[in-house]
């Protein structure tokens, strides 16, 4: 190493040090270490469809970008503005029952109902969250998942929007190519999207509201604005995830509101690494393969799998997207400890 | 210094079921006055500044700030008008940066409108004005002090962070709950001057305070308060001298040194 990289080298590492987070870098071996990570992840998840080319392992990474933004979607709200949220049920119910209604109704193609769905779900799901955002504590995630419950009950009881049998016959994407990418791309948009929002100063207003809202209150900001802002972002996710995986399944059904929506998510941002963002999509990654790989198992399926669950509780508690960074950042410009 | 009030207190009670912490308190704050609110532990003063926040609501009685009924509004609407608080326990956003702090408040409505692009409007850049705004209150500029985790801050450095917090949202009345506690004596030294300038750049300050000395130094009127009512109200000298403060200060050891100080 020369004296002048040595030294372009040396400030890099003074002004990241002293600025934490932010600057600029002047050599290529600094700039290929940020990046590398994220295009691994980018390059990564853009192939993987043509690694597993099989119609079967298709489907299921549609399934694993559906949880991925659920569970990103829980990374969201737990991590940066605070809020328990159990509502990936919610979510994904309301989101594909808008966009089966839409579609089997009124012959929308899902280019148009998924977007409608995203939005309009999101904004419905606020709405009905709104009552209880002044409350702080367990109360948000007691009625996130209220809500799924009663709305599958309501529509079991009252036979409407196709009763117990579901909305069937919905159109499907143009082919499972077009499907596999569109996921994928929705899952890297958001993943980095939600990543640079929480940077920004309204992601710091977020996360200001989770470290301590009355400070914030105090500070001249309507709190349950911006909360509802996050929900609606949070919302607009799983409504998102739902619309696709109606059109996916060409149905839309009462296991819409089923609480594995709510809860794997949430193990998958466990084992993923919490607030990590990237974490949650790491893990659906594995977990959502995992339990289908242990089909061959039969019954003993879900014991595997808690077993593997505790196993990653106990052992890697932090997740493994925090784990990584760790050791990535230990190996820093990949020098030799 | 005008007789404006920017601050009227009308007969304010709040009464936790049947416990009355403040009992029919009233009181003026005149525009550019620093008030001294002082009281033995539980006397009602950090409640009294929860009622005109806001943050509590007042069982009965009134506030007016800048002649604008203040009663029972939101807390974030009465922060909006530029009447800001400090908490008595420090409550920075500890996992951000000490600057990244300030970008809260400077998002705020207040601030973007009464800022302009220097204060954090649309074309501003927060961070920046966040420095700008660490650096007046005493956060040195070109070490790492602004730029570390507000958990790792020591208390000082988090009492001014919380002036700094009130300050980004360009206040005219600020009511400090106990920004000397916990500070050591060198430290309170140099917060002084900090306060003697925001009184000239024309904020009005209410201090809640147990450090008496150094209270009395930059209050211009001090109130007393003792089980939850006023007792007396006047210049540092005529409450000292006062026979019921004495009373109800019985024993403690600093009124006599104040007293003998003063």
């Amino acid at each position: 190493m020369n004296t002048e990289q040595a030294r372009k080298e040396r400030l890099d590492r003074g002004i990241k040090v002293r600025t934490d987070g932010i600057y600029s870098l002047m050599s290529w071996r600094e700039l290929s270490y940020l990046t590398l990570p994220r295009m691994v992840l980018i390059v990564g998840m853009l192939i993987l469809p043509f690694v597993m080319p099989s119609l079967y392992w298709h489907r299921v990474i549609s399934i694993v970008c559906i949880y991925a933004l659920l569970a990103l979607s829980f990374d969201f709200l737990a991590h940066y503005v605070g809020l328990v949220s159990l509502g990936g049920a919610f979510f994904v119910g309301t989101g594909g029952y808008l966009a089966a209604i839409l579609n089997s109704s009124f012959g929308f193609s899902p280019i148009f109902t998924i977007p409608f769905a995203t939005v309009f779900g999101a904004a419905i799901c606020t709405v009905l969250l709104i009552p209880c955002l002044p409350l702080r504590g367990v109360y948000f995630a007691i009625v996130t998942l209220m809500y799924p419950l009663v709305l599958a009950r309501v529509i079991e009881a009252l036979d409407i929007l196709g009763g117990t049998d579901g909305i069937m016959g919905l159109d499907s994407f143009p082919n499972r190519w077009v499907e596999q990418y569109f996921m994928i791309l929705m899952v890297l948009l958001f993943v980095f999207g939600i990543r640079r929002l929480v940077n920004q100063d309204i992601g710091l207003v977020f996360r200001g509201i989770m470290d301590n809202d009355q400070a914030v209150r105090a500070s001249g900001i309507n709190i349950i604005y911006y909360k509802a802002v996050a929900v609606f972002i949070a919302a607009a996710m799983g409504c998102l995830g739902g619309a696709c995986l109606v059109h996916i399944y060409m149905w839309a059904g009462i296991s819409q509101f089923a609480l594995d929506f709510s809860i794997i998510p949430i193990a998958a941002t466990v084992i993923g690494g919490a607030g990590t963002l990237v974490g949650p999509l790491l893990g659906c990654l594995i977990l959502v393969p995992l339990s289908e790989l242990l089909r061959d198992f039969g019954t003993l399926r879900i014991v595997f799998y808690s077993l593997i669950l505790v196993a990653f509780i106990m052992f890697r508690s932090e997740g493994i997207m925090v784990f990584g960074q760790r050791k990535y950042h230990q190996f820093e410009r990949w020098v030799k400890v | 210094m005008s007789n404006e009030h920017i601050l009227s207190v009308r007969e304010v009670t709040k009464a936790f079921g049947g416990i009355i912490a403040v009992n029919r308190v009233s009181f003026d704050v005149n525009k550019g006055d620093i008030l001294g609110i002082i009281g033995p532990n539980g006397s009602g003063k950090t409640t009294l500044i929860n009622c005109i926040t806001g943050f509590v609501k007042m069982t009965s009685g009134e506030a007016l700030f800048k002649g604008k009924d203040i009663t029972g509004k939101a807390v974030h609407k009465i922060a909006d008008l530029g009447l800001t608080r400090t908490f008595q326990i420090m409550r920075p956003y500890y996992s951000l940066p000490a600057y990244k702090n300030l970008v809260i408040p400077l998002f705020s409505p207040r601030a973007k409108r009464t800022g302009g692009w220097r204060g954090g409007g649309k074309l501003g850049d927060r961070d920046t004005v966040g420095i700008d705004i660490l650096e007046e209150i005493g956060f040195e500029r070109d070490s790492y002090v602004p730029y570390k985790i507000a958990s790792t801050l020591p208390t000082g450095y988090l009492k001014r962070l919380e002036l700094a917090r009130c300050l980004a949202l360009k206040p005219e009345l600020i009511l400090c709950d106990e920004v000397f506690s916990g500070l050591s004596m060198s430290e309170i030294a140099s917060m002084l001057p900090l306060i003697e300038r925001l009184q000239m750049d024309g904020i009005t300050l209410v201090m809640i305070e147990h450090r008496l000395r150094e209270l009395f130094r930059v209050a211009n009127r001090v109130m007393v308060m003792n089980f939850g009512e006023k007792l007396v109200e006047g210049t540092p000298d005529e409450v000292m001298a006062d026979e019921r403060v004495k009373v109800a200060y019985f024993g403690s050891e600093e009124v006599e040194e104040v007293m003998t100080y003063a």
